[in-house]
């Protein structure tokens, strides 16, 4: 059942002209978008431009310094960091770098959220890490190694296969295929389509990479110096001829 | 001068909203308390040979320059009492704090500072997990036992130590020695010392703690982090010994 205050019939995640300063720099500049179910929303953006803040204020990491942020039909940006744990249990979040709990193996990695919300029997979860694990390709080989041992692609679908335990009902993905070489970043994006057909049908990503857009987006978003530059459907946005979207878009794909 | 000061102020109240977030969340479900278990074994076995080493040889050093000294205005009597009161107020729980606490802060300190850098924090905050709950009530819980704990085992070596040097270098009957020590030490001279301990333990870990938490910087911050708890941990435990002491004499004489 959906907790009270949640509007199912309105978008999952609405955020409403956020500023965001660190000191004396001012990151986002009045960003707002609205992300329905069932949509993928993909924003683009170069280095520093404030993506990663974006998707930080999303899942209440970093608290706005403006504007107002309401996932679920629930405003978020005030609330105590007790109040956003039932809030976080119900979004995925993939970061950059994986950041998989480095003492733990790969099956204590993806188990840890069954083990902390659940009160499974040890056999059932080791069922359904083996079931997460399958579903981002990887095999019971894996499970007890550490994510030392792990190559940088294996590391971010074990991040995917954690951040997918939780049974999501949106997904934010942080650059998935930065880093990556272009066969496991194309991995990498089939597994987020697939994810997208199957498991959670609303995500947000992040990423500069094209390819990797036009692979799962519905929408498309960029992000230049903490605007929105463009903000549509994505082909409207890929093909306009917005002469910043433009050159963000040659800047990129040279 | 002024980014100093900011620094300085805003250290103090992110350890003070630390401080409050850990009482907020204090009690923890039963599935954590194997963690606390393990912070305790960990802390514990990381630091008895430190404080127990350190509080031998202080016993015995502290014991044989009482001695020699006091020995000039005729009163070498009252080495063991004095001996005692020293080490059961002051020496016993301050030099734990100090160097247990250097070693279990900074540990910690590196410890979450890696998770921070490495956004395993954050990872853990996104996967609905309450992090106060997980990673530091139960480090301070465990510093609650463990740092009392090792306190009175250097309380005991070092007043054993002191009594052993005396006995040996100086002659001194031990029964007689041992009934002026017991007949002049009280044993609110022992509580003041544990109480002074649990209190250490407390603004010890949390130290650690918030500065894991405020790691910024990568690597090298992390290097910056472990370096700066060292100090803070031996600052704050000298400084506040004054005044805990100020109030623990108000309340227990």
């Amino acid at each position: 059942m959906a907790p009270a205050g949640d509007r199912t019939d309105g978008p999952l995640v609405e955020v409403m002209d956020v500023h965001k300063s660190f000191e004396r720099t001012e990151v986002l500049r009045g960003v707002s978008f609205a992300l329905n179910r069932g949509e993928t929303l993909v924003i683009m953006g170069g280095s520093g431009s404030g993506k990663t803040v974006t998707l930080r204020c999303v899942a209440g990491l970093l608290r706005p310094d403006a504007g107002r942020i309401r996932v679920f039909g629930t405003f978020i940006e005030r609330l105590s960091e007790e109040e956003l744990l039932p809030i976080r249990r119900r979004m995925g979040y993939v970061f950059q770098g994986a950041a998989l709990f480095d003492s733990l193996t790969v099956h204590e990695n993806v188990a840890y959220p069954l083990r902390e919300h659940t009160s499974l029997e040890e056999e059932e979860i080791k069922e359904r890490v083996r079931h997460f694990l399958s579903l981002v390709g990887l095999t019971d080989e894996v499970l007890g190694l550490l994510p030392g041992e792990l190559s940088g692609g294996m590391r971010k679908r074990v991040g995917i296969a954690r951040a997918l335990a939780v049974e999501p009902e949106v997904l934010l993905f942080d650059e998935p295929t930065a880093g990556l070489d272009p066969t496991n970043a194309r991995l990498v994006g089939d597994l987020i389509a697939q994810v997208g057909t199957r498991l959670c049908d609303t995500a947000i990503v992040l990423t500069h990479d094209l390819d990797l857009t036009r692979a799962v987006a519905d929408r498309v978003a960029i992000l230049i110096g903490g605007q929105f530059a463009a903000l549509g459907d994505r082909d409207e946005v890929l093909e306009a001829g917005h002469p910043a979207v433009r050159a963000f878009l040659a800047g990129e794909a040279h | 001068m002024d980014t100093y000061l900011t620094r300085t102020a805003l250290w103090y109240g992110g350890v003070a909203l630390l401080t409050r977030d850990v009482v907020r969340n204090i009690v923890l479900p039963r599935k954590y308390l194997a963690l606390v278990i393990r912070e305790i074994d960990l802390m514990g076995n990381r630091s008895l040979v430190v404080a127990l080493t350190a509080a031998l040889f202080t016993g015995m050093v502290f014991a044989l320059q009482t001695a020699v000294n006091m020995a000039r205005f005729g009163a070498e009597t009252y080495v063991g009492p004095v001996a005692a009161l020293a080490i059961l107020r002051e020496l016993g729980p301050v030099l734990t704090a100090i160097l247990v606490g250097g070693k279990v802060a900074s540990g910690i300190a590196a410890e979450l500072g890696s998770m921070k850098v490495t956004e395993q924090i954050d990872a853990l905050r996104t996967l609905g997990v309450n992090y106060i709950k997980r990673l530091i009530v139960p480090r301070v819980l465990a510093a609650l036992v463990v740092f009392p704990f090792l306190t009175v085992l250097a309380d005991a070596l070092g007043v054993l130590g002191g009594l052993a040097i005396i006995v040996l270098e100086r002659g001194a009957d031990p029964y007689a020695y041992w009934n002026v020590t017991t007949y002049w030490v009280l044993p609110r001279d022992f509580l003041m010392g544990v109480v002074k301990s649990v209190f250490f333990g407390f603004i010890v870990t949390l130290i650690g703690c918030y500065n894991g938490l405020s790691t910024e910087g990568g690597t090298e911050g992390l290097g910056r982090t472990t370096t700066a708890t060292v100090v803070h941990v031996t600052m704050s435990v000298i400084v506040s010994d004054f005044f805990l002491t100020k109030l623990l004499l108000f309340l227990l004489w």
